[in-house]
């Protein structure tokens, strides 16, 4: 769009236009100047942590912290690992995770499809009653849940409390109940947006309702649920709170949970922390750097509603 | 439910005699849709909508521990509202958790976004910088900015030159700034959050529009604030029902931070220490939760009928 200058009018707003009239350097230079300062702002947490995490400790208790390094080791994310006992949580929040994720997925997709496919008179009222669910604050319902989780029994081999209460079963069944909601929303819209004809001409010849569902309309989801199971994903891996409500045996923490714990082992010794904070990030950080695209496409599907 | 769009959905093609929507269903096809709808409404009316309501029940109660339950009446929010010393303090907080979500982390989300979509070198990275926090649980942010806030050791007062003895700024420790300190955290994410939102409806805004007012002499300002802005109306709607409910759901942060307390009281935190605590005050900490859906009960309402007030006909 800068080559506009010197041309004939018309070239001038033939060229111009179709580049949205871009800013003129000075702006930009001012753009550029105020996105790096702001990025630098956002990065500095991250590295600090990072930095922090891979000093020695006899260099930093010598030095402080706010200083050159004299060595940088990976000495403390071995440490950490090792005394935060980290892949017991690991494994934890890869037992609730996995399931979790899995049978949100199938679940709503399984309303999606009812909801968005059918013309039922209560299709509206389902949207609701499952948007609005994963619209509250967790807090409102914890009371109630608490109790209901004390009541419930399970067999032995899948609790080793007999109960809900306390077992990673009950945070599979929270994450699900919770995340379903949201999952209905997108996956709805987006089924919204399949042309009836594919699935009507499957009925004529006489296909089950549910040969219409499994081979007709989830392949053509595949995008939209791809996107959904990595924000599920990286969701329930970051959840936080439903642990602290629903688990009281600290050794069955997920890890993010285990964080609590994590910051009493680690006492005071800072770059322990810092290495363990950096481990716990990474299955997210993998998430960033792999599937970053279907992570925003995922939170865009359900705020731009195909 | 009488739409067009319904018009072209199979089952209603099937208006034989009779003219029932489900009429050509099997038996088999009808139990099959029946379970594929039934058994996830019921997860979730048993696991989310039972205890919400539930906890309206027990917020008039005196629920505590294994002790006998009593209907108490009204007592509980009159407690609440004249007597627990942390209740109004968070509400207050709370509330200024969203003022600042909505005048500073929004717009700075916007801005980023809004420059980013200029198409400039680099607009990859500064996204995908911005974009870091976002992914990173907020329990791990709040050990992240533990180590930057840290009154001896932490980059902060090391770099304002703060660390002498006794003139150390403690951030998370002093009542009078923690919660702007965590405030600062909840934006380096939230901003984030916003900005990849936006992003998302500014590629969708037809340059047409621009082409047009830019043909018509409109400024860059002009030209946002008249031209795309107004296009952008269901992402607006979206993040500020989006603002709104992560500051009434506030609470990672200051909970691992210091539990939420001295000076970090959210709603969120307090119901949690009601009932978790030594004293397990179920009927109290709901009365809370009460007040708290009752509150988070208008931004959804909102959201409700904005997105399905189109299509539906609500």
């Amino acid at each position: 769009m800068t080559t506009a200058t010197g041309q004939a009018p018309g070239a001038a707003v033939r060229t111009a236009a179709p580049a949205r009239s871009g800013p003129r350097p000075k702006r930009r230079v001012g753009a550029y100047v105020f996105l790096t300062i702001a990025a630098i702002f956002w990065i500095a947490p991250v590295l600090w942590t990072l930095y922090t995490a891979l000093r020695p400790v006899s260099d930093t208790d010598k030095h402080g912290y706010f200083s050159w390094p004299r060595m940088l080791t990976l000495d403390n994310f071995i440490d950490a690992w090792n005394q935060g006992d980290v892949i017991h949580y690991f494994l934890n929040s890869l037992y609730i995770t996995v399931p979790a994720v899995i049978v949100t997925l199938f679940l709503s997709s399984c309303v999606a499809y009812v909801v968005s496919r059918w013309s039922f008179k209560f299709n509206l009222a389902m949207l609701l009653i499952f948007t609005a669910g994963n619209l509250l604050p967790q807090q409102v319902f914890m009371a109630p849940l608490f109790k209901m989780y004390l009541w419930i029994s399970v067999p032995d081999w899948l609790s080793a409390s007999g109960k809900l209460y306390d077992s990673l079963l009950g945070l599979v069944v929270i994450n699900v109940s919770f995340q379903m909601g949201f999952c209905v929303f997108v996956l709805s819209n987006f089924m919204k947006t399949i042309p009836h004809e594919i699935t009507e001409a499957a009925l004529v010849d006489g296909a089950s309702v549910w040969t219409q569902y499994w081979r007709l309309t989830l392949p053509l989801c595949r995008p939209a649920l791809a996107a959904m199971a990595t924000l599920l994903t990286t969701w329930i891996y970051n959840d936080f709170f439903w642990a602290i409500a629903l688990i009281s045996t600290g050794s069955k923490y997920p890890i993010t949970t285990a964080i609590l714990n994590l910051k009493g082992t680690y006492a005071v010794n800072n770059n322990l922390l810092a290495a363990g904070a950096m481990i716990i990030a990474l299955p997210t950080l993998a998430v960033y750097f792999a599937l970053q695209r279907q992570f925003i496409s995922g939170l865009t599907l359900g705020s731009t509603k195909a | 439910m009488t739409t067009s769009r319904t018009a072209a959905r199979p089952a209603s093609r099937t208006g034989r005699a009779g003219g029932g929507r489900v009429h050509r269903l099997t038996r088999r096809d009808g139990v099959v849709l029946g379970l594929m709808l039934g058994i996830p409404l019921l997860i979730d009316l048993a696991f989310v909508w039972a205890p919400a309501i539930a906890s309206v029940f027990l917020s008039f109660t005196n629920a505590q521990g294994a002790k006998a339950v009593q209907w108490v009446g009204g007592q509980n929010y009159h407690f609440m509202a004249t007597v627990d010393y942390e209740f109004w303090p968070a509400v207050r907080h709370n509330l200024l958790w969203l003022v600042v979500f909505i005048v500073i982390a929004t717009p700075l989300g916007m801005l980023f976004a809004v420059l980013l979509d200029k198409g400039i070198k680099g607009t990859r990275i500064y996204q995908s910088i911005f974009f870091l926090p976002v992914m990173l649980s907020l329990a791990l942010i709040g050990i992240i900015w533990q180590l930057m806030y840290s009154p001896d050791n932490g980059l902060i007062n090391n770099i304002i030159g703060k660390t002498g003895q006794g003139n150390e700024i403690d951030w998370l420790g002093n009542p009078h700034i923690n919660l702007w300190a965590v405030l600062i955290e909840a934006t380096w994410r939230q901003a984030g959050y916003v900005m990849v939102l936006y992003l998302a409806g500014l590629k969708a805004v037809d340059p047409s529009l621009r082409e047009a007012a830019s043909l018509d002499g409109a400024n860059p300002w002009q030209m946002f604030w008249r031209v795309v802005f107004p296009t952008l109306r269901p992402i607006n709607i979206v993040i500020l029902v989006v603002t709104v409910i992560e500051s009434l759901r506030a609470f990672d942060l200051v909970y691992v931070t210091n539990g939420g307390t001295n000076g970090l009281e959210l709603l969120s935190a307090i119901i949690t220490q009601q009932i978790l605590g030594a004293a397990n005050k179920i009927g109290y900490g709901s009365a809370i939760g009460v007040v708290l859906l009752v509150i988070s009960l208008v931004p959804i309402t909102y959201f409700l009928f904005m997105q399905f007030r189109k299509e539906n006909r609500i």
